[in-house]
């Protein structure tokens, strides 16, 4: 049931994000282009989605456990390190050169276009890259 | 705008399901993470929701064949593949993408998330201005 959850959520995730625009790259680079013609739909997009996210979240934080689990699987951390910041700025570089996020990036596999291939190969690439590196310095 | 608010809902309602029925925060790039280094009774509702992506990317490309067109506009393939790994590796680094920091962790009203999400726009500004210059469109 939990693993029917999650493949439902995806598919409804995808077409929430194609129907605003956000598979579309120059939808989400004008956004991040402040001083062009600036195309606010992402902004939308955050706000629609925050917006339903917060009240429900506020409605069932109190419970002691979700439906299907016997815990919540929340992020604890707290700590506003370097960390955080370098990687928010190297993701936002990545996300702005090809306006894309890694959301976006799987739904558009379907597009079976070999740039997208491309992007999503290099972000697992990125990803075993950073693996590797984390346990050589920890 | 009234999509990206509707595609937005969507997304806030897919989000707030897997928070409500399995208590997982919808965070793609950790999603993804955590499928590539599998561990016992972690994988499979990782898996589930990469193919719900996928499976919504499809029925998108039968019902909003538009959604995968801006691919090609003016990006090469090494800009895919720098802005890959830069995303792939800078998620993993910050803990988070679009849709863990900048919608599931604004909604729970999270600092971390509020500063990653402003971190990562700056910085997708900051590229989008030199993709702009260099490439001569969105």
């Amino acid at each position: 049931m939990k693993n029917f959850i999650s493949f439902l959520v995806g598919v409804i995730f995808a077409i929430g994000l194609g129907l605003s625009g956000m598979t579309q790259t120059h939808v989400v680079r004008g956004f991040l282009d402040l001083f062009g013609t600036w195309n606010l739909n992402l902004m939308g997009v955050m706000i629609g989605a925050i917006g339903v996210h917060s009240i429900v979240y506020h409605m069932i934080k109190h419970r002691s456990s979700p439906l299907l689990d016997t815990k919540f699987h929340l992020p604890s951390k707290k700590d506003i390190d370097a960390r955080l910041i370098i990687g928010a700025a190297l993701f936002g570089i990545g996300w702005g050169w090809a306006g894309i996020c890694p959301g976006p990036a799987l739904v558009s596999l379907a597009s079976g276009k070999i740039s997208i291939m491309t992007f999503v190969g290099s972000m697992i690439v990125g990803m075993f890259v950073f693996k590797a590196v984390e346990k050589k310095i920890t | 705008m009234m999509f990206a608010l509707i595609g937005g809902s969507i997304i806030g309602i897919a989000v707030s399901l897997m928070l409500a029925f399995n208590g997982r925060v919808t965070g793609i790039s950790g999603i993804i993470s955590g499928a590539l280094s599998p561990k016992i009774d972690d994988f499979s509702w990782r898996f589930l929701f990469i193919l719900g992506l996928i499976s919504g990317g499809f029925i998108l490309r039968w019902t909003h064949p538009e959604a995968f067109l801006s691919l090609d506009l003016h990006s090469q393939t090494s800009d895919y593949m720098i802005a890959g790994f830069l995303v792939g590796f800078g998620t993993l680094l910050g803990n988070g993408c679009t849709s863990g920091h900048g919608v599931c962790g604004i909604s729970r009203l999270s600092l971390r998330s509020i500063i990653s999400t402003i971190t990562f726009i700056f910085f997708g500004i900051i590229s989008v201005i030199i993709f702009k210059a260099m490439r001569g469109g969105l």
